[in-house]
Formats: C-alpha cells, structure tokens, sequence
C-alpha cells in the first residue's frame, strides 16, 4: 500500500463507534519485543540495526493480518509523511526523528502498527475505538504469537520479556484508553482524578503521550507496572478503573446540567459560534471547542451525525495533515486560515445547539 | 586516616568491594557515607562512586577498571546510570547486582507473570496462555486502590454518606490485609 493510500482513508476506529465511545475514542495495547543477539537500536550501530530490520520486516510483511500493508524505512519518509503517522497515533513522537535502520509497518485498516527500532526492536500496536482493551489485546497476542515462531525474542523466565527500558520488563504491554473528560475539567475535578490514578499505578497523560498537553480535554491512561502482573490483570485493572471515571464523568456532567446550565449551554454555544464563523484558528484553540461539540452530541444538544465529522476534524486539522491537503509547506499563519476553512466546510450542515431539554422551566421554546 | 572524598573529617566507615577481580577499598566519615547511600547496599556501587571522587587521573583509571561493562554489547554500568537503559538482553545478567530493588521499586514486584512464549518451553502449557475465559476476582490491593479512589471522588462530590460507607470498606479491608 502506498502512502497517498494511507492518507485518504481515514482510520478505521474513526468511522465505526465501539463500546463506551461517547466518553471512550480508543483503546490501544502496546507490546514491546526485542531479539537475542543484538543490542537495543538505542544503543545499537546503524549497521546492527538495519540487520535487525531486514530480519523483522520479511516476517512482519507475511502474517495474515498484515496483507497489502503500509511498509517503509523511516528514511524514505519525509519530515511531513512521519508527523501525519504521528498525528495519527501510528507511530510515536520519538519513532518520527528515527533515521536509517528504523521502520514502519501497518495494516490497511490502521488498527494495527508496528515500529521496527523505536526503542525496542519491536513495538506493535492494536488500537480499537471505544473502550475494549481486551479485544485490542487479543488481536495483537495473535500476531505475537505468529512472530515468536520467526523471531528469536529475548525473554527471561524471572523478567520476562526483555525491553531496552526495565519500566516496560515482564509483559512489555502498555494498555491506554484515550478519554474525553470535558465534565471533569469544567467542574475542576481533574486534577485530583489524575493524582488518584496515579496513587494507584496508572499514568495519565495529554493527547500524544508522555510530557503533551491536555488538548480537546483529552487525557490517556495507562499502566505503568508491567513486571508481577499479567496481561489479563492489567488490562482488567484499567478497564475498572476506567468504568469508574466514566461514571464520575456522567456525574460531573449531570452536575454541571443541574447547577449551572447556563454555563453548560455558554460553552456549547460558544464553541459553535467560533467553528462555523472564524476564519483564523489555531489548533489548541480549534481542539477545545470541538471537545465542547462532542460534549453537545452526547447531551443531546447537537445532531448525533455530528460526532464523525467531528472526530475526523481532530486528526484533519492538526498542522501535518493541513499541509499534506494543501499539497505544501504552509506557515502556521496560513494553517490557521487553512484550519479554520476546512472547520466552516465541515461543519457547514451543523445547525445550532438545541438547549430546550434543560431549557424548559423558562418556558420560552417554540415548540 | 582522613575521609576519601572530603578529606576534611575522620573516616569512620571502611567499605570494601570486589570489582572485576580486584579488591577496592574506600574510607569515609559518616557524612559522606550517608550522603553516597553507602549504608543502603543495593543502591551502592563502589565503581559510581569512585567516578564522583575529585583527583582526575584515579578517577579515570577507577572508571576504565571497575566500570562494569556488558561482554556483549559493551555498555556499561555508567551508561545505564545516564540513560535509564540497557544495552542488550544480556546486560540484564551482567549488571543483575541491585536490580531487584530497582524492579520491586518500579513494578513493586521482581517475577514475571504473564504470557511465556510458545518456544520457551520450561513452562507447563497451561501458563503458555495467559488468557483464561473466566474473569479472576480482582485482588484486595486492587480492591482497595479502587476504593480509594471512589473514596476520594465521593468527598469531592460531597455525598458524604457515600464516603463514610467506603471509608468502612477500606478500613474492613485493610485489616484483613493486615491479617493475612
């Protein structure tokens, strides 16, 4: 598959909703695999790593699940093509400034991807929409299990499965769901939602991972201990965990209906004047107000056939995918124009919130 | 006999360690011994040390002998110290001293659980598949975390009667805990 293929199809757990996906976007599993016989690519020569390449990619390119992939050297991508796969969660920040020796390999579908020399020879990745870790996780298991058949993994009976960092030893598994907490930023409670995970073994981070902002009230938890749990514990551990923050979620919400609507109804409102009227919008600015018009579509307020083109819009507007449509480096002075066009363009059918679920006491609808 | 590293107090700690086959001693006065943590032996390494002392042509000599290095890839015990990782899978028996209490700190556990590949066969098949049908009830740390985070959620939601419940809950649990 070619690269201009990738980029027209947007991936697949933004068209199809899954479980909980009105507060959950995506569940992600990342394994971290490494072969005997070579040292981490971290510490590796170019010539160690481009061994391990060649080794890894023939049986990447062969599984079932991998047919008609998307397969490239880092090297052969350009600075914009890397920051669309980033942009996309395909790869990490750090995978993106990797040279020769370092690859990619994803599926048609985009749900699963494999970086070949990040910081581990391996690190493969199922990403589903909604909340579902456990079948994210079974999909992936498949394909380790696949590989370990070719590959030689370097694995310990007392560390288990041996990674470039000792935080990611024994399952080598990350479990991450990505939510959307609007409820909890408005009403302040985020801050300590964040400290009790992190009591608790979980990290909580912004949009594209370790050391990002918050943006579009995003937030990614995760485990951080994968050594003495296994796979199944720690996804179970998170998905209560995660229940649990949905319910405080709905409740903040709820709250916010019942104590201060009219602020609710600001915001809301607000978001909408600023995405179907400005011509000039920056992306923090852009992914804050689309938060709220997701937030109007789970309430009730805006059309429920909003909540692809919204979701869609995340990833489209943000600066790499602006300059692949526009076909050119843009100054972000010209994204800013560029973003705030293709919001207008989008949102062009959206029709004003409708508040008169909690506007009903006034009495002043039509009806 | 003066302290090694500040030389200005009386050594009153004598810490010996072999390193590569050679026997290394250091003197030290009780401030300095606290302050490198050699009273705490896991985070203790004589080579480390020996690096942070002042007099340059020792310190280098010290760094290129006692340094562990890894016999496969060449990376170091200093390497690790500046970048948090290894250099290959080996280096996980080379540099094994202190490790445990790194790991327990890290993942608060030294043994590995979870999925064993198919082609490490010492393992009964049963533990090759990590992923029985039924659900396992979570365990009572788990239990507790949870409950401590519903906990501290109820108080700021201020459902107070909520909270007295968990606190209960937490309290019953920590008890039995503490039994077993």
């Amino acid at each position: 598959m070619r690269f201009s293929t990738l980029l027209k199809k947007p991936a697949e757990w933004m068209r199809s909703p899954g479980p909980q996906s009105d507060i959950v976007m995506t569940s992600r599993i990342r394994l971290a695999r490494n072969l005997v016989g070579h040292p981490f690519p971290g510490w590796a020569r170019k010539e160690d790593r481009a061994v391990v390449m060649e080794e890894i990619r023939p049986s990447l390119e062969n599984l079932s699940e991998m047919k008609d992939s998307f397969s490239e050297e880092m090297t052969k991508l350009t600075a914009l093509e890397k920051q669309v796969l980033v942009e996309r969660h395909l790869i990490s920040r750090e995978h993106a400034a990797k040279g020769p020796g370092c690859g990619t390999v994803m599926n048609r579908s985009q749900t699963i991807s494999v970086m070949v020399n990040e910081e581990d020879h391996l690190r493969m990745q199922a990403i589903r929409p909604g909340l579902q870790l456990m079948s994210a996780y079974r999909s992936l298991d498949q394909i380790d299990s696949a590989l370990e058949q070719e590959l030689p993994y370097a694995f310990d009976h007392q560390y288990g499965y041996l990674t470039a960092c000792p935080t990611n030893l024994g399952t080598g598994m990350r479990a991450s769901a990505m939510l959307h907490l609007p409820g909890l930023v408005l009403s302040e409670q985020i801050n300590q939602t964040i400290q009790g995970a992190n009591k608790i073994g979980l990290a909580v981070r912004g949009l594209y991972g370790e050391g990002t902002e918050a943006l579009a009230n995003l937030f990614q938890i995760s485990n951080q201990n994968t050594l003495g749990t296994d796979e199944k514990e720690i996804i179970e551990h998170l998905d209560r965990v995660i229940n649990q923050m949905i319910e405080n979620e709905k409740n903040a919400r709820m709250k916010i209906l019942e104590d201060k609507p009219t602020m609710m109804q600001d915001q809301i409102g607000r978001a909408y004047a600023v995405l179907k009227y400005a011509h000039i919008i920056t992306s923090k600015e852009a992914l804050n107000y689309l938060s709220m018009i997701r937030l109007g579509c789970d309430l009730g307020f805006v059309p429920e056939e909003e909540r692809e083109t919204i979701t869609v819009l995340l990833t489209e507007i943000q600066p790499a995918h602006l300059q692949i449509s526009a076909k050119r480096k843009l100054s972000p002075e010209e994204r800013d124009i560029l973003r705030a066009d293709i919001i207008r363009t989008s949102l062009n059918g959206l029709t004003p919130p409708d508040f008169s679920t909690i506007l009903t006491e006034r009495d002043d609808d039509d009806e | 006999m003066n302290c090694d590293v500040c030389q200005n107090e009386k050594a009153s700690v004598f810490f010996s360690q072999v390193v590569d086959g050679n026997l290394q001693k250091v003197n030290l006065c009780k401030s300095c011994a606290d302050e490198k943590g050699v009273t705490d032996p896991t985070g203790f390494a004589l080579a480390d040390m020996l690096e942070g002392m002042g007099e340059e042509t020792a310190t280098e000599t010290a760094v290129a002998t006692d340094d562990l290095t890894c016999p496969s890839c060449g990376f170091s015990q200093t390497d690790f110290k500046k970048t948090g990782r290894f250099g290959c899978a080996d280096c996980y028996h080379v540099f094994d001293e202190g490790l445990d209490g790194l790991l327990e700190a890290m993942h608060k556990h030294t043994q590995h659980t979870g999925k064993v590949p198919s082609t490490f066969p010492d393992l009964p098949a049963a533990q090759v598949n990590p992923l029985p049908e039924e659900p396992m009830a979570p365990s009572p740390l788990d239990k507790l975390s949870e409950l401590k985070l519903s906990l501290s959620k109820s108080v700021e939601d201020e459902d107070y009667e909520e909270a007295a419940r968990l606190r209960d809950q937490i309290s019953q649990l920590e008890s039995q805990m503490g039994d077993s």
